[in-house]
């Protein structure tokens, strides 16, 4: 488990602005892209001590079209960060080491594991996970065919499933059943669905032509 | 895992200093590989350099017909030019890792990413490549994927790309920058191998950056991996070849190995039975058995020898056929 954030918190805070504060502050002005440039560098020279740990930095993520900020432990992955701060709990945790593809999301539209990346990695970036596909109520094709194919048995993977499906056909429109199961070889069934799940997967494939 | 400093430079040139002033200091890419090792306790880094957004995603055709992949173009590279002129390349990358782990994973962090023997993943067990001076458990553990080639008493793990096995075969040069400005490695001297000190594993200072890779234009190429699995695997032995033959004749021929050795294992041996020769069945059969010349196997990996010899072989048909 990660450590908390509270490690720091007996950290002797010295008056008036420091690294820390000007850092802390100069992230969080710049969510807007190119101002993030130069955070905590220009400060440092070969003769200062190295910088210190930072408690937490401000991260602020569009998450299924809205957008969202919070104080985030550097440290905290971004499957966490969206879990824990968030709620969004449709990504799960599975291996917490980038093997089981539970915890896929998409980062600006590109399918990518979120337990083996920080979220501060991301500040501005967008994000979607299961929970964003829904649209108007109607679930996305690709949830729809898994439900007609029984694409699962216990249901854990699925949404790492589904979200890796949907990124896998924005690479690929038109996969051919052994593409299919190449490319969606990074998301592991224990429950062995597999061959449901190509056959779903195909079935969008078709419906999105 | 210990609390670190996240700087994210705005330039190479900042990205520099970072690390120049803080000797714990780390580069963070794409972060699929560092990110288990923060967490399994492997590595402790005092400041994680995020090197995402300074612009190294690019690619740059050059006149003479050469390219410069960007450090941070991310291996799931899609480029139409690249697949048709480093075939190779392409297969490595896409024999690598996962299609959400190629989409995060990027090519400088692809050649500095760290081995997978497993007693370096666990500290636990004593690894002088995490902990020098504590000795190498694999020395008496588990030798399925250890090192044919150029292993040494302290270390006999290897090095898990495909790509960087790619790159030697087609002469790739690494462009690194540092405090006293850029500098230019041949993929062949930047990874290297372990002697005394395995914890050492490339040519890159540790203030330098990989800011891209570049390839001279190449003959036609070919990668061939042999793994436990179908996909999603890392290499047993894995091959990348390429071949120039005109008028019948090979002209020139680069080989390396994958899954082998602490760095891309280049053949030469096996390259020389190529050249000047027919690129037929018989040839291709000494190249295979010369490519294992200089093999020591220790206790687990003997499979690996044969495996060389098919896998060096079959590459160079399938090249020749293709």
């Amino acid at each position: 488990m990660r450590e908390k954030a509270s490690t720091f918190a007996g950290e002797p805070e010295p008056s008036g602005p420091n690294r820390r504060t000007v850092l802390v502050g100069a992230v969080g002005a710049g969510v807007a892209g190119t101002a993030l440039a130069g955070v905590g560098v220009g400060l440092a020279a070969p003769t200062t001590a190295p910088p210190a740990p930072q408690e937490t930095l401000p991260v602020t993520l569009t998450v299924n079209g809205v957008r969202r900020s919070a104080p985030v432990d550097p440290r905290a992955s971004l499957l966490d960060t969206l879990r824990d701060q968030w709620g969004l709990t449709g990504p799960k945790k599975g291996c917490d080491q980038g093997a089981c593809g539970a915890c896929t999301m998409l980062l600006d539209g590109t399918r990518v594991l979120s337990c083996i990346s920080l979220a501060v990695l991301h500040d501005g970036q967008e994000i979607t996970t299961v929970e964003g596909l829904v649209a108007k109520g109607e679930m996305h094709p690709v949830q729809r065919a898994f439900a007609e194919r029984d694409g699962f048995q216990c249901g854990f993977c699925t949404s790492g499933q589904v979200t890796s499906a949907v990124g896998l056909l924005k690479e690929n429109p038109r996969p051919s059943r052994a593409e299919i199961s190449e490319l969606m070889s990074g998301n592991l069934c224990r429950c062995a669905a597999y061959s449901n799940i190509v056959d779903a997967v195909a079935d969008a494939a078709r419906g999105e032509r | 895992m210990r609390p670190f400093h996240y700087s994210r430079p705005g330039s190479v040139g900042e990205a520099v200093r970072a690390l120049g002033a803080d000797p714990g200091a780390e580069v963070i890419a794409g972060g699929t590989d560092l990110v288990t090792l923060l967490r399994d306790g492997v590595r402790a880094p005092s400041q994680l350099v995020d090197v995402n957004r300074l612009g190294l995603d690019r690619l740059s055709w050059q006149p003479n017909g050469s390219v410069h992949i960007g450090a941070m173009c991310r291996n799931a590279v899609d480029d139409s030019r690249l697949r048709r002129a480093y075939p190779g390349l392409v297969q490595a990358l896409r024999s690598g890792a996962s299609p959400q782990i190629r989409n995060r994973a990027s090519f400088g962090g692809n050649l500095l990413q760290r081995t997978r023997c497993a007693y370096f993943r666990l500290p636990e067990f004593d690894c002088n490549k995490r902990n020098p001076g504590s000795g190498c458990a694999a020395l008496n553990g588990d030798g399925a994927q250890t090192a044919l080639f150029g292993a040494s008493p302290s270390c006999v793990a290897v090095h898990p790309s495909d790509c960087a096995v790619a790159l030697v075969a087609l002469n790739a040069v690494v462009h690194v920058e540092g405090p006293a400005g850029a500098r230019r490695i041949p993929i062949e001297e930047f990874h290297v191998l372990p002697g005394e000190t395995p914890q050492r594993e490339t040519a890159l200072r540790r203030d330098e950056l990989v800011v891209a890779i570049e390839l001279p234009p190449a003959p036609p190429s070919h990668y061939l991996k042999f793994r436990d699995r179908t996909s999603f695997a890392f290499a047993l032995v894995s091959a990348a070849v390429a071949v120039e033959v005109s008028g019948g004749t090979v002209r020139s021929a680069r080989i390396a190995l994958g899954g082998v050795a602490a760095k891309p294992w280049r053949c030469l041996a096996a390259e020389r039975e190529l050249v000047g020769k027919p690129f037929t069945a018989p040839s291709i059969a000494k190249a295979g058995d010369a490519a294992t010349e200089g093999a020591k196997p220790r206790p687990g990996n003997e499979y690996k020898v044969e495996l060389v010899r098919r896998v060096v072989r079959r590459a160079l048909t399938e090249l020749g056929n293709a």
